[in-house]
């Protein structure tokens, strides 16, 4: 059954395939091809919105992608409701189900209307008047509020539950538009060999032949030329034609992105379909095909359900088989509208008048309005609309005033011109020129290598788009290389014009009236609003379009914004160059967070980086935390421990036995080269060049400006040869550091800098049996105190693998970290952990790592430190070579600042309760009496419940802390103030005796 | 996306591929230690943030891993052209900025 609307043997689609839908429940039919508009239109329905600011019922503007009010939800199940969809872009499928936004309870009644009777209070800039007072109001109830009644559709609460796919291209020419002028400009350039990518928004390209009957091309319909065009393209190996495919972002050095929709339009996705792709171009050369958009009439109440733009009308009509009305009404400035009313009319459509405001135009589509007897009123306005939820009448009255006269209509056709698509030619960073004569906008000054043809370069009637088009595609490719074209240009038989036309308010807008003419129809702006911005002193366009919102919508003005810079020339009383056009971003149209993210999400949004040893943590029932993108074994809880017990255990047992603790994250590079220690020298704080190979030492380093940038114990394994290792987080910016002064300030030292993170595993052991559990396994080495002393390093064998056996502590025990290739980092965990099982050993992780190094005193650079930080700072003067003429800081840490007494200093605090633990972060004050805000003399860096010490411990940065040992000091928290004593940093063990076994 | 050409790969590589490193032709002193505080600050903190023709360091970071030098516009955020890490600053640039970054 055929429904009410689809007028028998008009337009392209094949009646034969129906698909049925809902929208707000509704059933109805609908034709494969249809996009929702069309086939709501065909069953009458007009009313499918409301506007976001007044809640006025709406209806379609046009039938693309410039769509302001067509906004709806697409609901394909729980997890997919889109919405914001413009009805006019999407396509029908069998079983669509759409709902309207922004209405409540109902479409036809909804309360929020009351904002169109309450107006005067959000006239332009309501925003910044109406909800100034009182200050805090705005957060907890207008802001809210607003929000609320302001709503444009509801966002999914599920995750996504579709996938989206990125490419990268190359050619040598990309063609954004498939209208007759970017498929003339891709076949010529498709034709000398070219790689050539054209890009259409629509499901078929073709542009405005889809509506423009008037067109024949090589002897054929316009629309019919295209898609023969198209096939012969889609034909050839050079060629790839992306339809449904949006050009939203035209970047530097052409650099282009496109959305294209892959399935959006189907009934049932394939699970392997992605939704949306992204493609990311870089072409040699750029043609800009992207045509023109309708600009609407501006009169009072040009916003009821049935005022549409002209070619919207045709494009239902020539395309679609759909009539908008029974008994149209066309308001004009232009002819285009007239080739709708003849088009309507043939189609056996009542056209009730035509209104045009010009006096006395002339031409070939008013000659043929006039011979089908169509009635023909120049020099008038239509000054005001009828009806509400859809226009019943059009008062038409003789523009310099006069009598009305009421014609009754149940649609609207209007023209106010042509607005040429500038969008990408502006994000290329071109300059547009305003013409005089055509009151246009069109690319002047290029800035890329890109071109303009057809409508979008100001370029009227077929025939010259064509001429422009063909010869533009040729040096298009020429210019990116490729040799002259073989084709012919495509012979235009005959077309349409549609040149001139007017900006700005007609005279049923004002200027004095309180009407609503709406210049843009998503934000709800009228030519008052602009007129009183201006009044309010708005002067240049930025701000009027920020006051009143005009042209900020998801639409992006593409109606509106003309209109509205016209309104505001005229009441500045200056001319439109003047006020100047608003800047065009991307993109051009909404893009999904989905086509951008990509796979980039969940467990790909972020390489996971796992040590050799996970997997047996894992098993061991060990929770990990996330460092950087390493996951590390954060503790090993036994059955029925909690963390704390869990930490406690494993920090008392590597005191009293031994733990085992993968360090792998810990960065690792090797400095290698006759220059090796010279480059240490410049590179670190410590003097190298007397470190004897096979002993370590701690190394400090600094940034230029003489604050602790790194820290790491660094081993010589030879005279030209050193172990160095950095913080976890540090490893990649320590290597670009190394690499940044190899480079660039120290070129002459011949030295070969390799990251080796990657290549060991570490295992430390820790603890008094740690020679004990290790030395079974080990080959070649001697691990005597005497032959191998705290802080050296031998290489040999265990497990028969090779070793960088490591004397060191972060625990303040005796202490060993066995690197061995990464490939064997979990045998020889497991072979160690063997030998510990038989001493009581337990692995543990990075807290009681914190925990044990802090009771040590040993610092966290990056925890302790801030970058603001220096080695005096953190009580490691001794580490800062002082006979040394130079490195890295040297000069920085004379500065006045870093030399001045009374700066922070690492301390430790232990609180006079010793149950209590401090807060990481908490603020340091002397006098806790003193009134708010109190001066803050510093703040706890690290702070841990100590099983060893039987108590808390704590370090902080104090100023002048180290003068302050005894001292009681307070920190002040929401629940009371807690007293602290300043002490040293070490809480265990301070003569180091544990260390060296 | 910039595409930015890497004067040891001798190729244009894009933007992500590379790091900027800040103001380049910042020489750092050889006898550091001993210089004036004024001195000091002008080496460290004292940059030429300009509007227009900014010579600065980048390294091909995710590419053979080279510091370079690089001529930018920083109004219209081209690149002018690229030179290796130690050669002097150009005296003079080439005039059509265009054909230096497409060729
Ligand atoms: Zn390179």
């Amino acid at each position: 059954m055929s429904a009410a609307f689809r007028i028998p043997g008009a337009g392209r689609l094949k009646q034969a395939r129906t698909a049925s839908f809902s929208f707000d429940g509704k059933s109805y039919a609908g034709i494969e091809g249809d996009t929702l508009a069309s086939a709501l239109l065909a069953n009458g329905v007009h009313l499918v919105g409301r506007s976001f600011k007044y809640h006025r019922p709406r209806g379609f503007l046009s039938a693309g992608a410039e769509e302001p009010n067509a906004l709806v939800q697409i609901v394909r199940d729980d997890a997919r409701k889109t919405p914001n969809v413009r009805a006019t872009v999407q396509e029908l499928y069998d079983g669509l189900a759409a709902n309207s936004q922004n209405r409540w309870p109902s479409l036809s009644f909804d309360v929020g209307a009351v904002n169109d009777i309450a107006s005067p209070m959000f006239s332009a800039g309501f925003y910044y008047k109406t909800f100034m007072w009182p200050k805090a109001a705005w957060k907890s109830l207008y802001e809210p509020k607003i929000r609320a009644a302001a709503g444009l559709g509801v966002s999914p609460d599920r995750p996504d539950p579709d996938h989206y796919s990125s490419r990268y291209a190359h050619c040598d020419v990309l063609v954004l538009g498939g209208g007759a002028a970017g498929i003339a400009a891709a076949l010529a350039a498709a034709e000398t060999g070219a790689s050539v990518i054209i890009a259409d928004e629509q499901a078929d390209l073709g542009g405005s032949l889809r509506f423009e009957t008037g067109a024949r091309i090589e002897g054929k319909d316009g629309f019919a030329w295209a898609q023969a065009a198209v096939a012969s393209l889609k034909g050839m190996d050079n060629v790839r034609v992306l339809s449904r495919a949006t050009a939203f972002g035209y970047y530097a050095q052409n650099f282009v992105g496109l959305v294209e929709r892959v399935s959006d339009h189907l009934k049932s996705p394939g699970a392997d379909l992605p939704r949306e792709r992204l493609w990311q171009v870089r072409a040699r050369r750029v043609v800009l095909a992207t045509g023109s958009i309708e600009r609407h009439m501006v009169f009072a109440d040009n916003d009821r359900p049935g005022i549409m733009l002209a070619s919207a009308a045709r494009t239902y009509l020539n395309h679609h088989g759909v009539a908008v009305g029974r008994n149209v009404g066309v308001y004009t400035a232009n002819d285009s509208a007239y080739a709708a009313a003849v088009d309507l009319k043939k189609a056996g459509v009542n056209v009730a008048a035509i209104v045009d405001l010009r006096d006395n135009p002339t031409g070939p589509a008013i000659e043929e309005a006039r011979a089908l007897g169509i009635e023909i009123n120049f020099g008038r306005a239509v000054v005001r609309a009828g009806g509400k939820l859809r226009v019943s009448s059009m008062t038409v009255q003789p523009k310099n005033g006069g009598g009305e006269r009421t014609i009754p209509v149940d649609a609207i056709l209007m023209s106010a011109g042509w607005t040429p698509s500038v969008h990408l030619f502006s994000q290329s960073r071109g300059k547009v020129a305003f013409n005089d004569e055509t009151k246009r906008f069109v690319p002047g000054t290029y800035a890329q290598d890109c071109v303009s043809v057809g409508a979008c370069n100001g370029t009227d009637g077929l025939s010259a788009t064509i001429d422009e088009a063909y010869a533009a595609g040729a040096k298009a490719a020429k210019d990116a290389g490729a040799k002259a074209t073989k084709g012919a240009k495509p012979k235009v038989d005959a077309g349409e014009n549609w040149s001139r036309g007017m900006l700005g308010a007609a005279p049923g807008a004002g200027p004095d009236t309180t009407v609503k003419a709406f210049v843009d129809f998503q934000n709800d702006v009228t030519a008052k609003d602009i007129r009183q911005a201006v009044h309010e002193g708005m002067r240049s366009i930025e701000h009027v379009k920020r006051f009143t919102t005009n042209g900020m919508a998801t639409d992006q003005g593409k109606t509106s914004n003309m209109h509205g810079l016209a309104i505001a020339a005229e009441t500045l009383g200056k001319p439109i160059p003047q006020v100047g056009l608003t800047t065009f971003r991307a993109p051009y149209t909404p893009v999904t967070f989905g086509s951008i993210v990509s796979h980039a999400r969940g467990p790909l949004f972020d390489p996971t980086r796992r040590t050799a040893t996970h997997g047996w943590a894992a098993r061991q029932g060990a929770v990990f935390e996330d460092v950087g993108q390493w996951k590390r074994a954060w503790y090993f809880p036994k059955t029925g421990e909690d963390m704390h017990a869990s930490v406690n255990r494993e920090c008392a047992t590597v005191r009293k036995t031994a733990g085992l603790f993968d360090a792998s994250t810990l960065g690792k590079i090797e400095v290698v080269g006759p220059d090796a220690a010279k480059f240490m020298e410049l590179l670190y704080t410590n003097p190298w060049e007397k470190l004897e190979p096979g002993r370590c030492r701690y190394g400090i380093m600094l940034r230029e400006d003489g604050f602790i940038y790194d820290d790491g114990v660094v081993g010589r394994l030879a005279p030209d040869r050193f172990h160095v290792t950095t913080t976890t987080g540090g490893a990649a910016r320590v290597m670009n550091h190394m690499e940044d002064y190899l480079q660039t300030e120290f070129p002459h030292l011949n030295v070969w800098l390799t990251s080796i993170s990657e290549q060991w595993a570490v295992v430390a052991v820790q603890g008094p049996k740690s020679r004990e559990i290790i030395a079974p396994l080990v080959e070649g080495i001697d691990m005597s105190d005497e032959a191998m002393p705290h802080m050296s390093v031998r290489e040999g064998k265990i497990c028969g693998v090779p070793t960088r056996l490591f004397r060191m502590s972060f625990t303040g025990e005796r202490g060993f970290e066995v690197n061995v290739p990464a490939d064997y980092g979990e045998a020889v965990w497991e072979a160690l952990w063997a030998e510990g099982q038989k001493h009581g050993a337990t692995a543990y992780g990075t807290e009681a790592m914190h925990v044990l190094r802090a009771e040590k005193g040993y610092i966290i650079v990056g925890q302790d430190t801030d970058g603001t930080v220096t080695p005096n700072d953190a009580g490691l003067d001794w580490a800062v070579g002082k006979k040394k003429a130079d490195f890295v800081g040297i000069r920085g840490l004379t500065r006045p600042d870093l030399v001045a007494k009374g700066r922070k200093q690492l301390v430790g605090l232990k609180t006079k309760d010793p149950k209590v633990v401090l807060e990481e972060g908490a603020q340091i004050v002397a006098d806790p009496k003193q009134p708010v805000p109190m001066k803050m003399i510093g703040h706890v860096t690290s702070s841990y419940w100590s099983e060893n010490c039987g108590r808390s411990i704590a370090l902080a940065l104090v100023a002048g802390g180290r003068d302050r040992m005894g001292e009681t000091l307070y920190v002040p928290m929401p629940d009371g103030t807690i007293e602290v004593e300043v002490t040293g940093m070490v809480f265990i063990d301070e003569t180091g005796g544990r260390l060296n076994g | 996306m910039l595409l930015i050409r890497c004067p040891y790969c001798e190729e244009e590589r894009p933007e992500l591929e590379f790091r900027n490193a800040g103001e380049a032709h910042v020489a750092r002193s050889a006898n550091i230690a001993g210089e004036s505080d004024d001195d000091f600050e002008k080496f460290f903190f004292i940059r030429s943030n300009p509007k227009g023709i900014i010579y600065e360091r980048w390294r091909h970071i995710h590419g053979c891993a080279r510091f370079f030098n690089a001529v930018r516009d920083t109004v219209t955020d081209r690149f002018i052209m690229t030179y290796k890490a130690g050669e002097p600053k150009p005296s003079k640039l080439p005039k059509n900025s265009n054909d230096v970054v497409s060729k």
